[in-house]
C-alpha cells in the first residue's frame, strides 16, 4: 500500500557540503516504510513535474517520523534544501521493495558509497546480527557516527585519503577480508559492479540498491528499466527499478550491458 | 448531479464520463488503482500490446524538460497473451470501458495482435501507429498518408472491435494523416502522440536519453494539441480522443471545445497520481455550474 502524504518538515539540516538531512512527519509511510525502499519527493515547482525518487534513511514508525539524506544536483534538490520548518512538502511512498535481511545470517556486510550510504543507516538498525560496515566517498562519507552508535564495526574509505584508508571501498574490503553471510549495498553504479565481483569471488551473495531516472515510481510507465537475468533463465528482461527493485541480486545484473 | 449528463459515444461504446488514460502512462490501472478508484473513470487505455513481447529501449529512458518530459521506453510490453490473462480479468472487475492500444514494427504484427484480441473481453482498439515499419527502413507508419491508410485498412480486416487510430504529430499536416486514416477504415481518431524531442547534457556532453531522442509529452505540449484536435475535428467526421498536456478539467474543456468527444490524461499522472478523477470530478463541476446538461452542448463550439 502506498499513499500521497503532505509531510510537515520537522528538520531539514545542512549535515555535510551540499547535503542535507530532512525528517518529515509522515505517520502512513513511517508505519509501511521498511529498509531500503524510497519515496517520491514532489518539487512544487511548476515547471518540473517529474517527482524527485529519494531513499528513506531512518524510520520512526513510533513517532510517525522519516528522514531523508539528499545530495544537491539539480533543480528539484536544490528546492528540497530551502524548504523551511514547518511547511508541509507533498511525498509519495513507500515505493520499491527495500532490502531483505537474510535470517539467522551470524555477520551482515553493509556496504555504501557517497549518497548511497543513508539507506543503510535503517538496515543497519533493523538487523539483529553482527554488522560490519563499509563506507566511502570521495572525501568524507557521512553519517558514519550512526552506524557505530549502532554498535556495527565501521570502515572508511576516501578517494582522496583525507579521512581512513585512500582508495574505494571495494579495494579497502580486499584488505580487511570480512567475512559474512549476506552483503548489503547503495551506491554508484561503478562501485556496485565491483562489490558484485568482490562477492562472487568470496561466494556470498550481495543486495544492490539501483538508481534510474523515473516518471511514475510505482511501476506503471516503464521508465526506469535494468537489465536483469534471473538465475537459471538464460533470456534477460528490463525489470523496472521503482517496482521490481530498487534492490536486485548483484549476480542477476547485467552490469556491462 | 442528477441533471448533467456526463456520458459520451465513442464509435458505439458509451462510456459514463469522456476521461481515459494516455497510453502507456497508466500501465493497465494496477499501480494507479491504489489512488484512484478505476470506476470513475470512463475508460482505462493501456499501455501499447504487441503480438509478442517487447524488450523496449535501453535506459535512461526519461528525461525531464521544461513543463514536460521526453521519454524512450521503446513500448516494453510482455506480449497480447499477458495481458489478456492478467490485465484484461484485472480492470473488468472495475465498471470501466477497456480501450487497448496496439503496436507492431510491421503490418502482420499490427495484425496478428488484434486478432488475437479481437475475441478477448476489451471494449476498444487504439493504433498505435507511430512505430517505425521495420520493412520500410524503421520510417513511422503514421508520417506516411499512404501507409498509414494501408496499416489501417489491413487491421481492420483482422479486428472485431471499434478501430481508433492514434496519431503522430510529428508530421506537416495532421489533417491529411487523419483523413488518411478514416479512408482505411478508421472508426475513431486519437490525438496527439508524442512530439519528438532530444535533450542534452552540457554536463557530460551527451544525450540524455540512451536513445538520444524521445517522445515529448506534458502541459508544454497542450498548445500544439489543441490546435491539432481543433484542426482534425474540422477535417473528419469520426469522434476524436484528445491528450496532450491535460493536467487539470480546464485543460479537458479546451479539447471538448475543440472538437473532442473524451480526453485522455497522461503525463500529469506523474506528476498527480489523483489527476483522472481530478479530471472527472471537475468536468462535473463545471457543467453544473455553467448549466450545461450534455457535453454535446460544447463540444466543438469553436468555429
Ligand atoms: C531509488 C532511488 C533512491 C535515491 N535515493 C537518494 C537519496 O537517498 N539521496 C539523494 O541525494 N539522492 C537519491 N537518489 C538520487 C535522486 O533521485 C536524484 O539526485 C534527484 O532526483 C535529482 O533531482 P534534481 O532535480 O536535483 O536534479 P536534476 O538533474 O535537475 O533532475 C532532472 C531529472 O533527472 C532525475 N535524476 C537526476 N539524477 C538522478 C539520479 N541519480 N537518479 C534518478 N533520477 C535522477 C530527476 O529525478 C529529474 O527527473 C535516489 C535515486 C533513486 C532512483
Ligand atoms: S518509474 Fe514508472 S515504472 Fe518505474
Amino acid at each position: 500500500m502506498k499513499k500521497i502524504e503532505y509531510a510537515e518538515i520537522l528538520i531539514n539540516d545542512k549535515i555535510a557540503d551540499d547535503i542535507y538531512s530532512m525528517t518529515l512527519f509522515s505517520p502512513f509511510i513511517a508505519k509501511e516504510a521498511k529498509a531500503g525502499q524510497f519515496v517520491e519527493v514532489y518539487t512544487g515547482l511548476g515547471e518540473h513535474i517529474l517527482p524527485r525518487p529519494i531513499s528513506i534513511s531512518e524510520i520512526d514508525s513510533q513517532n510517525g517520523k522519516i528522514t531523508l539524506v539528499y545530495q544537491i544536483v539539480g533543480k528539484g534538490t536544490e528546492y528540497f534544501s530551502k524548504c523551511p520548518i514547518g511547511d508541509l512538502i507533498k511525498i509519495m511512498g513507500p515505493c520499491g521493495n527495500g532490502f531483505e535481511i537474510k535470517k539467522n545470517a551470524k555477520k551482515h556486510i553493509l556496504v555504501g558509497g557517497g549518497i548511497g550510504i543513508p539507506p543503510l543507516v535503517q538496515l543497519c538498525r533493523d538487523i539483529k546480527g553482527k554488522a560490519v560496515v563499509f563506507l566511502g566517498a570521495k572525501s568524507n562519507p557521512v553519517l558514519t557516527d550512526k552506524f557505530r552508535k549502532l554498535g556495527a564495526e565501521v570502515y572508511i574509505a576516501s578517494d582522496d585519503g583525507s579521512i581512513g584508508f585512500k582508495g574505494n571501498v571495494v579495494e579497502l574490503m580486499k584488505e580487511i577480508k570480512p567475512e559474512g553471510d549476506m552483503v548489503y549495498s547503495c551506491g554508484p553504479k561503478i562501485m556496485l559492479k565491483f562489490l558484485a565481483q568482490w562477492a562472487k569471488e568470496n561466494n556470498i551473495p550481495v543486495q544492490v540498491s539501483m538508481e534510474e531516472r523515473m516518471a511514475c515510481g510505482i511501476g506503471a510507465c516503464v521508465g526506469c528499466a535494468v537489465k536483469i537475468r534471473k538465475k537459471g533463465e538464460s533470456d534477460w528482461q528490463n525489470l523496472k527499478v521503482c517496482k521490481d527493485g530498487p534492490v536486485f541480486m548483484g549476480d542477476e545484473v547485467m552490469w556491462d550491458e | 448531479m442528477s441533471n448533467i449528463n456526463t456520458e459520451v459515444n465513442i464509435c458505439g461504446v458509451v462510456m459514463k464520463n469522456p476521461v481515459t488514460t494516455a497510453s502507456g502512462t497508466f500501465g493497465s490501472g494496477r499501480e494507479f488503482s491504489e489512488f484512484v478508484d478505476l470506476n470513475k473513470l470512463g475508460a482505462v487505455t493501456v499501455k501499447g500490446v504487441a503480438s509478442e513481447p517487447w524488450k523496449g529501449n535501453n535506459a535512461p529512458r526519461i528525461a525531464e524538460v521544461y513543463g514536460g518530459m521526453l521519454n524512450s521506453v521503446g513500448l516494453q510490453n510482455p506480449g497480447a497473451e499477458y495481458f489478456i490473462n492478467n490485465d484484461i480479468p484485472f480492470l473488468r472487475q472495475f465498471d470501466t470501458k477497456i480501450i487497448v492500444n496496439i503496436c507492431g514494427h510491421s503490418i502482420e504484427e499490427y495484425c496478428k495482435a488484434a486478432e488475437m484480441l479481437s475475441d478477448s473481453d476489451v471494449d476498444l482498439f487504439e493504433l498505435n501507429i507511430s512505430c517505425p515499419n521495420v520493412s520500410q527502413g524503421g520510417i513511422t507508419f503514421g508520417t506516411v498518408p499512404s501507409m498509414a491508410e494501408k496499416v489501417v485498412s489491413e487491421v481492420k480486416k483482422h479486428c472485431k472491435k471499434p478501430l481508433i487510430v492514434k496519431l503522430t504529430p510529428n508530421v506537416t499536416d495532421i489533417t491529411e494523416i487523419a483523413r488518411a486514416a478514416v479512408s482505411g477504415g478508421a472508426d475513431g481518431l486519437s490525438l496527439i502522440n508524442t512530439l519528438l524531442g532530444m535533450k542534452i547534457d552540457i554536463k557530460r556532453r551527451k544525450p540524455v536519453l540512451f536513445n538520444k531522442v524521445g517522445g515529448f509529452s506534458g502541459p508544454a505540449v497542450k498548445p500544439v494539441a489543441v490546435r491539432m484536435v481543433y484542426q482534425v475535428c474540422k477535417a473528419v467526421d469520426v469522434p476524436v480522443i484528445g491528450m496532450g498536456g491535460i493536467s487539470n478539467y480546464e485543460d479537458a474543456i479546451e479539447f471538448i471545445m475543440a472538437g473532442a468527444t473524451a480526453v485522455a490524461v497522461g503525463t500529469a499522472n506523474f506528476n498527480n497520481p489523483f489527476a483522472t478523477a481530478e479530471v472527472v470530478e471537475g468536468i462535473e463541476k463545471y457543467m453544473i455550474e455553467n448549466s450545461i446538461k450534455d457535453l454535446s452542448e460544447i463540444r466543438g463550439i469553436i468555429d
